[in-house]
């Protein structure tokens, strides 16, 4: 049985809508990122789990059960808070211990698990040290002691990693990962970060206005975006306008071309993702399906690769990986040909 | 030219704050005098009068006044505290819309002034005031209740006075604090009562010290409200201090009233400075 399941859930704050429709299950010892861009509904789906918002209709189980009418205090979850919402007049160990101290944990027990979930986060030696001396991973690992010295079945984590520099991130992203196979806790993350939602997810939700448009694992729902937005949002994918030809192909006016994935193209298509990094640049025009060319405008170095902006012959203008191995990129101005396999194009339904 | 704004305020204080001080001072260890004014400034070979200072250690009247003067400023200072973290948690929960609204009226008191304010009070409070004619109208009382010159009519109109002195620093020490702090408590366990004691109200006491002194300080040498409320036997500090000067025209004694009164609110003052300075 799924731990939690939520049930066409609608939130709307006035006339927008943050929540729409929305059906999600979280299953035991899941790591789930909700990936979502500002105003997509993914805090607000949080606050709802939390209890900190009422959704209007939809059902919120925990195990099977409706915790609709429970307050957030009595609910078996645990969150940790954006800007981590340390209690400032109480140190380290204080705050740890605040949420043993609500459920009349004995003190010898309390002392240990504080003493536990502080080693759980490498903080041992800071227990009498106030929020506002500690450094913002320090704070951060705070929080997370603090949400899980209650050993909560689910822990929810709003932006956990957003208040940090670039190299904390990663390595604290690899902390959370391996503190959620540690503790057994079902982890909610939400982050408008595809990079951390990827690496850090067994699972990827993405949200857009407040809809949840694609879920699974990251690789899957990374090649096989379902539509524009998803593969515009991972990994800027090329969306290709145009429409199926009837014969198995999709007619990109943009491009000049005629697009073929693996499986012919069905009728319902609205768009193919083509993604930057499997399109290669050829020496010579190519016939047939697949192929184009086009005269670079841009051209970025990113360090393994460089991002060339090419105008293709019909006005499209495409981003294409150029790989550091494969030599100096073309220069701008000069016309390039290009070429992608079939299993590169995805079709996409919205 | 960099100091040159610190000039007019250095002015300021030495031409209003320092003069009069160091006149009040001289004044204190001054010899009483028949005349007009009624001292003589200590001399070379008079030397200074110690008098008037040891008087204010001996005579228990003047002990008295500053007690009371300390036990009614306190006194007031923790009925604006009860009645101000209310009114400024109210505020700070307000809709943001209605704030502007509420916050004006904390302040509408200022914009009458303070004398008229008390005679409202006495016209309310006295025997033929509103209060005991209603009260003989209905027919609950016989004879009228002596209500004015009273500790509660004294209490009444110097926690009425100072009420917004209160509520100011007690808004603006709650209005700083993250509501997320209440929601990451309530998701740790605690129930809306628990989180406010164990989180809200310790962080507001930095804010409740300051909203308590602020009206301590002012209140400790108040004359007007014990003098025009109060009864007879409330002898505080301000009101003995403005009977030696006026009735007594023991100018000297007067004036150590006023040093030693200073002397006495230096504490409160250093200790608002620190709290002001941690926040």
């Amino acid at each position: 049985m799924a731990l939690l399941s939520l049930r066409g859930l609608v939130k709307r704050f006035g006339d927008t809508v943050a929540l729409d429709h929305l059906d999600l299950d979280v299953a035991p010892g899941e790591f789930l990122t909700l990936l979502g861009g500002s105003g997509s509904g993914k805090s607000t789906l949080l606050r709802v789990v939390a209890g900190f918002e009422t959704a209007e209709s939809g059902a919120v189980l925990l195990e099977g059960r409706d915790i609709a009418a429970v307050p957030p205090h009595a609910r078996p979850l645990n969150m940790m808070f954006q800007s981590y919402a340390l209690f400032p007049h109480l140190s380290v160990a204080g705050n740890v211990a605040y949420g043993l101290k609500r459920d009349d944990v004995p003190r010898a027990e309390r002392d240990r698990r504080v003493a536990e979930a502080l080693a759980l986060v490498r903080l041992q030696g800071f227990e009498r040290r106030l929020p506002y001396r500690l450094s913002g991973g320090q704070k951060q690992r705070v929080a997370l002691a603090r949400a899980l010295v209650k050993r909560p079945r689910l822990l929810l984590l709003d932006e956990p990693l957003g208040a940090l520099d670039a190299n904390l991130r990663e390595r604290t992203g690899f902390e959370l990962r391996a503190l959620q196979r540690e503790t057994g806790a079902a982890f909610i993350m939400v982050t408008h970060d595809q990079n951390e939602a990827l690496a850090l997810a067994d699972r990827v939700a993405v949200l857009e206005a407040g809809r949840l448009v694609q879920a699974g694992p990251p690789r899957a729902v990374y090649e096989r975006p379902a539509t524009r937005f998803v593969a515009g949002f991972l990994g800027g994918a090329n969306v290709l306008e145009g429409q199926p030809d009837g014969a198995g192909g999709f007619d990109c006016p943009g491009l000049a071309a005629t697009l073929r994935a693996e499986a012919p193209v069905d009728r319902g298509t609205a768009a193919c993702a083509l993604r930057p990094e499997r399109i290669t640049l050829r020496p010579s025009p190519l016939a047939g399906a697949n192929a184009s060319q086009g005269v670079v405008e841009e051209v970025a170095f990113r360090g393994d690769d460089s991002l060339l902006l090419v105008r293709a012959a019909g006005g499209a203008l495409l981003r294409v990986g150029h790989a550091e191995e494969d030599g100096a990129p073309p220069p701008r101005g000069s016309t390039v040909h290009l070429a992608w396999e079939a299993a590169a194009v995805v079709p996409l339904r919205g | 030219m960099r100091r040159l704004p610190l000039l007019l305020p250095a002015l300021w204080l030495a031409l209003l704050v320092a003069v009069p001080l160091l006149v009040v001072v001289a004044l204190s260890v001054s010899f009483p005098a028949e005349g007009i004014p009624p001292f003589a400034l200590p001399g070379r070979a008079e030397g200074i009068n110690g008098e008037p200072f040891a008087l204010l250690l001996e005579d228990p009247f003047y002990r008295d006044a500053f007690l009371g003067a300390v036990l009614v400023a306190g006194g007031t200072g923790l009925l604006c505290l009860g009645l101000a973290f209310p009114m400024a948690l109210g505020l700070v929960r307000a809709a943001p819309r209605w704030r502007p609204l509420l916050l004006a009226l904390v302040l509408l008191p200022f914009w009458t002034g303070f004398l008229p304010r008390l005679g409202a009070w006495i016209g309310l409070l006295r025997d033929e005031g509103w209060i005991n004619t209603l009260l003989l109208g209905l027919g609950w009382i016989a004879a009228p209740l002596p209500l004015l010159y009273s500790w509660p009519a004294l209490f009444l109109g110097m926690t009425h006075a100072y009420l917004p002195f209160a509520v100011l620093p007690l808004y603006a020490s709650l209005s700083r604090l993250d509501p997320v702090l209440e929601e990451a408590a309530a998701d740790l366990g605690a129930t809306g009562p628990v989180a406010f004691l164990t989180v809200t109200l310790p962080l507001a006491l930095p804010g409740a010290a300051a909203a308590f002194l602020l009206v301590f300080i002012p209140a400790a040498g108040e004359y007007v409200i014990p003098e025009l409320l109060g009864p007879p036997s409330a002898q505080l500090v301000g009101r003995v201090l403005w009977g030696e000067f006026f009735q007594n025209r023991d100018w000297p004694v007067a004036a150590a009233l006023a040093v030693a009164l200073l002397v006495m609110l230096i504490i409160p003052i250093l200790l608002f400075q620190r709290l002001e300075a941690r926040r």
